[in-house]
């Protein structure tokens, strides 16, 4: 509210999850909580005040903070993009990309501007200043708020980052209704911007409270919220029957439907990308999948998409071109739900793009974005294959029978490498349905000339006794060092266990990710149910194709699951190979919010 | 036995091709067989339960070699010797008054028998039993089968009774028995799962999950059981491949009414954590309570003893086998064909690759069975009722004698 607020972080540290960890110029704590003023204050000045804040703010972001420095978001205080602060809220909002569903799809509708980003940077900057005020006051500020607010509505905002937000958070009713109000905005202009941030600041501490903690995802076993993405779905998706009770609060539709409509509207692209829809149409069809696979065929696609953009007039391209990656993620969500680590990968570049330097030209700043995406790709991927090869190459020793399931791209280079470099062993390839994905690995494996034995899963126990490594891939890490990836591994690695056999899990850093699972079924991602029915090769087994409509009979298929860190020996990261991973991951994950290499 | 030759030829030609699969099937017409043998079986004036008993041994020999994996048909032939013995010894006793009898061992009852010369026969067959289940020292370090011994004391009972008109309808009378001994097995290999099922009530309450892989008929009727008493459950059922048998079963539960999921079986670690109970049946239970499950079975069973689910295990008691598991992942099972799981036409341009000495690179392996061992099992529901798995040796005790474990004929001139 006014200066005399100390700022959150000494106030007693409420803060559970980002803290300060080295030096910080006191500029980013105590700057003027402008956006803070009633909305008295004439708009006009807002324009002044967020210019003269970006200039300052753009110095300071190089300088102010050390590599090492993960700032909190509430602790700046700028309204300009430049600063860390949007960086780290831009990453809750990248996380609420990632996670959430139903807002995404709201963005669509409105897809330029993202001022409401800049609110947001404000609601956690300035929300310590003000923690002070009493109920009433802040009653007093929020009438005030609504009134600018209905007075700039013509010059509104585009409901995306406000949609995120408030998607993602569905307990904050308040803010999802402002936000929601914010919706029906046009493209705003610098007024309007002030204006609803003002409006936005006024915002309750508590929310800002739960805002550290991961936002719940999309509920889509809510009713309402799932009519409401629908509504603004650009994929058109029936909603499967036979939806298992246990999974309610994740989206299960019926395959199929949708890639017809798609292809159909290929050519009525606006306001996606062809790149884009083209890889949106892979993910549907099932042409790209694995998590390195996604994640660089999406970062390609979106360098295409940023080589093609261009500024509209009157607008800054850093907010409009986060509004149209937006865009582009949450259609790439009606496709198919993000894997861990294209939400990482779209983290890094909405950050890369709140921190491009104002005084950038166009074309220089989309270079930039694209070497970044180069950077990426090549830096947490290619490399860090290279390194988790040499890493894993000294645990492989001659006369190893070693076992992978599935199809991992990093155990596939390993095993290459070892082949390479002469080493006898063979490799049991055991796979499961529905995916079968094993064949595949089992094909490239075989053509090179490595000695290998398929079988199922179910017969993991009978071929276990020959084992002597067991090397499986990740589609991530999570913090309490549960292992998620494919469904099917946590039991190869019980198996394993069982038996006494080491199992090494190999994973790129980039996809660690913060969250806690304890099990498979909080977080999962529900196949095509049909498929089930559908064993090929065996058509006499038709015993449930006239049941499907059965209320009595439901079909599950989970694409992934989570296995438990005990069974799991050693972790084989481009990092550097480790056991107890919660303290790694913490740091690395953390480093995504704040400054990145 | 010239009639019933054929028979048995062409049961061995069924079992050897997999013609009749399925422990309930082949244990039925394994009996069936038997049965036939013994009626067709002449009986000589002496010995004549140790000549039945080496005929059936022969018959058995052929039975087993046929199909090893095919534990129900050792468990029968075994049961119907054990049944030879029991049948001679009370029918023996019954012949016997005022003789001890078995002089050799050292029951302590058999002092008593000096005493009361009148013995009902059904007293003297438990001590009978006594004698079969804990054989003297005597014999065991003399190594006399313990048949011999029977037959010693049959013949001198039958000398000292000096009744040689009773030989005969002796004979005719154990023939009798036996084959209504092995009437009464057939009955209780038909009517296991009427049994086994009575038990589901105590097992199901309300509002269950359970979960099971691949189909079994005794699961089946249990599930139905619990069903038809109103009890609320929920069933998973993972797919069982190869065999993909979950269809079958998630088909015949969900006509039945109840709500069925199908899951497939890489997902079982990931449901364990919401189920109640595991409820699977089996191929074989070995001597030491170990299972010989459908594939699969090991996996579901560490993953219920990782999250502290009951793993209940259902069987009729025709798959009970005294033998002890050595090696049962080897020894215990059968590799089926690799085109189960990969189809010869995708997969022909791999299966040329070699190596320099001829080794093909691509192996594929198609077990069908699966041990579980007995610390992962927490019940047995037999139609004798429920048992821990550190029981099962006293069942196979009292269904099975201790040298019947190694089929193999013996030249019945052991006696006199």
């Amino acid at each position: 509210m006014d200066l005399r607020r100390p700022p959150r972080s000494s106030s007693g540290g409420v803060e559970p999850k980002i803290r300060q960890v080295g030096f910080v110029t006191p500029d980013v704590s105590s700057e003027p909580p402008a956006p803070a003023v009633p909305a008295a204050a004439a708009a006009a000045a807002q324009p002044a005040a967020s210019s003269a804040g970006s200039p300052p703010a753009s110095d300071l972001s190089p300088g102010s903070l050390s590599p090492v420095m993960i700032p909190p978001p509430r602790h700046a205080d700028h309204l300009a993009p430049g600063s860390p602060s949007p960086a780290a809220s831009a990453s809750e909002l990248g996380d609420d990309e990632s996670w959430s569903r139903a807002p995404s799809a709201a963005e669509l509708e409105a897809n330029k501007g993202d001022l409401a980003e800049i609110r947001n940077d404000n609601v956690s900057a300035s929300i310590p200043q003000k923690q002070k005020t009493s109920k009433a006051e802040r009653r007093a500020i929020q009438e005030a708020q609504r009134a600018a607010k209905a007075a700039a509505k013509e010059t509104g905002l585009s409901g995306k980052s406000a949609g995120t937000v408030s998607g993602a958070n569905p307990a904050m009713s308040k803010q999802a209704k402002s936000s929601k109000a914010s919706q029906k905005k046009d493209v705003p202009q610098a007024a309007s911007t002030a204006a609803s941030e003002k409006k936005v600041t006024e915002r309750p501490p508590e929310r800002d409270r739960k805002k550290d903690a991961p936002h719940p995802r999309m509920q889509f076993d809510d009713v309402h919220r799932v009519e409401k993405a629908k509504k603004r779905a650009i994929v058109n998706q029936s909603e499967a029957r036979n939806r298992v009770e246990l999974f309610r609060h994740l989206p299960q539709y019926v395959h199929g439907t949708q890639l017809p409509g798609l292809e159909s509207k290929f050519f009525q692209l606006e306001p996606m990308h062809p790149s884009v829809y083209k890889v949106g149409l892979q993910y549907l069809s099932g042409e790209v999948s694995g998590g390195n696979g996604r994640c660089i065929a999406m970062l390609l696609a979106f360098k295409e998409a940023i080589k093609d953009y261009s500024t509209p007039p009157k607008k800054n391209l850093s907010r409009d071109l986060t509004a149209k990656i937006s865009s582009y993620v949450s259609f790439l969500i009606e496709c198919r739900p993000l894997s861990i680590s294209m939400g990482n990968a779209i983290r890094f570049l909405k950050n890369r793009i709140a921190k491009l330097p104002l005084t950038l030209s166009e074309s220089e700043a989309k270079s930039s974005l694209q070497s970044d995406i180069d950077r990426f790709i090549n830096e947490k991927i290619v490399v860090a294959d290279k390194v988790i090869v040499s890493h894993a190459i000294t645990k492989v020793r001659d006369n190893d029978v070693l076992l992978t399931y599935g199809s991992s791209s990093v155990v596939e280079m390993i095993l290459d490498h070892a082949h390479e470099l002469g080493r006898k062993f063979r490799v049991i390839v055991v796979d499961s349905r529905p995916k079968l994905e094993g064949q595949g690995l089992l094909r490239r494996l075989v053509e090179k000339g490595i000695n290998c034995t398929y079988t199922h899963i179910n017969a993991i126990s009978y071929i276990m006794h020959e084992v002597t490594r067991v090397f499986l891939g990740a589609s991530s890490i999570l913090s309490n060092g549960t292992v998620y990836s494919r469904v099917g591994t946590a039991s190869v690695a019980m198996v394993a266990h069982a038996f006494g056999i080491p199992v090494l899990v190999c994973c790129e850093a980039y996809k660690f990710h913060e969250r806690v699972q304890l099990d498979s079924i909080c977080a999962n991602e529900l196949g095509d149910p049909d498929i089930i029915l559908k064993v090929p090769g065996k058509a006499d087994l038709g015993h449930l194709k006239n049941m499907a409509d059965n209320e009595n009979l439901q079909l599950l298929n989970l694409t992934y699951d989570a296995t438990p860190s005990d069974y799991v020996s050693m972790i084989i990261t481009d990092y550097g190979m480790v056991k107890y991973l919660a303290p790694l991951i913490a740091v690395f994950y953390l480093s995504y919010l704040g400054i990145f290499i | 036995m010239p009639d019933v030759q054929p028979l048995v030829r062409e049961f061995v030609l069924k079992l050897k091709r997999r013609k009749v699969e399925g422990s309930h099937a082949v244990a039925r017409q394994t009996a069936e067989l038997l049965r036939s043998v013994v009626s067709q079986h002449r009986m000589g004036s002496t010995n004549q339960a140790a000549a039945l008993a080496d005929a059936i041994r022969g018959v058995g020999e052929q039975l087993i070699a046929a199909n090893p994996i095919e534990l129900a048909v050792g468990n029968i032939v075994r049961r119907v010797l054990h049944i030879i013995k029991e049948e001679d010894i009370s029918s023996t006793a019954v012949g016997i008054e005022g003789l001890s009898v078995t002089a050799e061992s050292d029951d302590e009852y058999d002092s008593e028998n000096d005493d009361h010369p009148t013995l009902s026969a059904a007293v003297l067959a438990a001590h009978a039993r006594n004698a079969l289940r804990a054989p003297s020292l005597q014999t065991l370090l003399e190594d006399i089968p313990v048949s011999t011994a029977l037959s010693r004391s049959a013949s001198s009972a039958g000398d000292s009774d000096g009744k040689s008109g009773d030989k005969s309808s002796k004979s005719r009378k154990l023939k009798h028995d036996v084959i209504a001994a092995i009437g009464d097995l057939i009955d209780e290999i038909d009517t296991c799962y009427d049994q086994i099922s009575e038990q589901a009530v105590e097992h199901i309450h309300q509002n269950e999950v359970i979960l099971t892989l691949g189909r079994s008929r005794t699961v089946k009727e249990f599930l139905y059981a619990a069903k038809e008493k109103k009890r609320s459950f929920r069933v998973f059922v993972a797919e069982g491949a190869p065999r993909y048998q979950g269809h079958v079963l998630a088909k015949e539960l969900v006509e039945k009414g109840v709500q069925t999921t199908v899951i497939t079986d890489s997902a079982v670690f990931a449901m364990i954590s919401r189920v109640n109970m595991v409820i699977v049946g089996a191929h074989a239970i070995m001597a030491n309570g170990g299972v010989i499950a459908p594939v699969g079975m090991n996996m579901v069973a560490l993953a219920a003893q990782r999250h502290a689910v009951p793993f209940v295990v259902v069987a009729g008691s025709h798959k009970l086998c005294p033998l002890y598991p050595h090696n049962p992942e080897v020894l215990l099972n059968e590799l089926k064909s690799p085109s189960d799981l990969l189809d010869f036409g995708e997969f022909s341009n791999c299966m040329n690759f070699s190596t320099q000495d001829g080794t093909p690179l691509l192996n594929v392996v198609n077990p069908t069975f699966d041990y579980v061992p007995p610390k992962l099992v927490s019940l047995f529901i037999t139609d004798t009722g429920g048992h821990s798995p550190s029981y099962m040796y006293r069942l196979i005790a009292e269904y099975y004698s201790a040298d019947d474990l190694v089929v193999k004929r013996r030249s019945t001139s052991t006696s006199s």
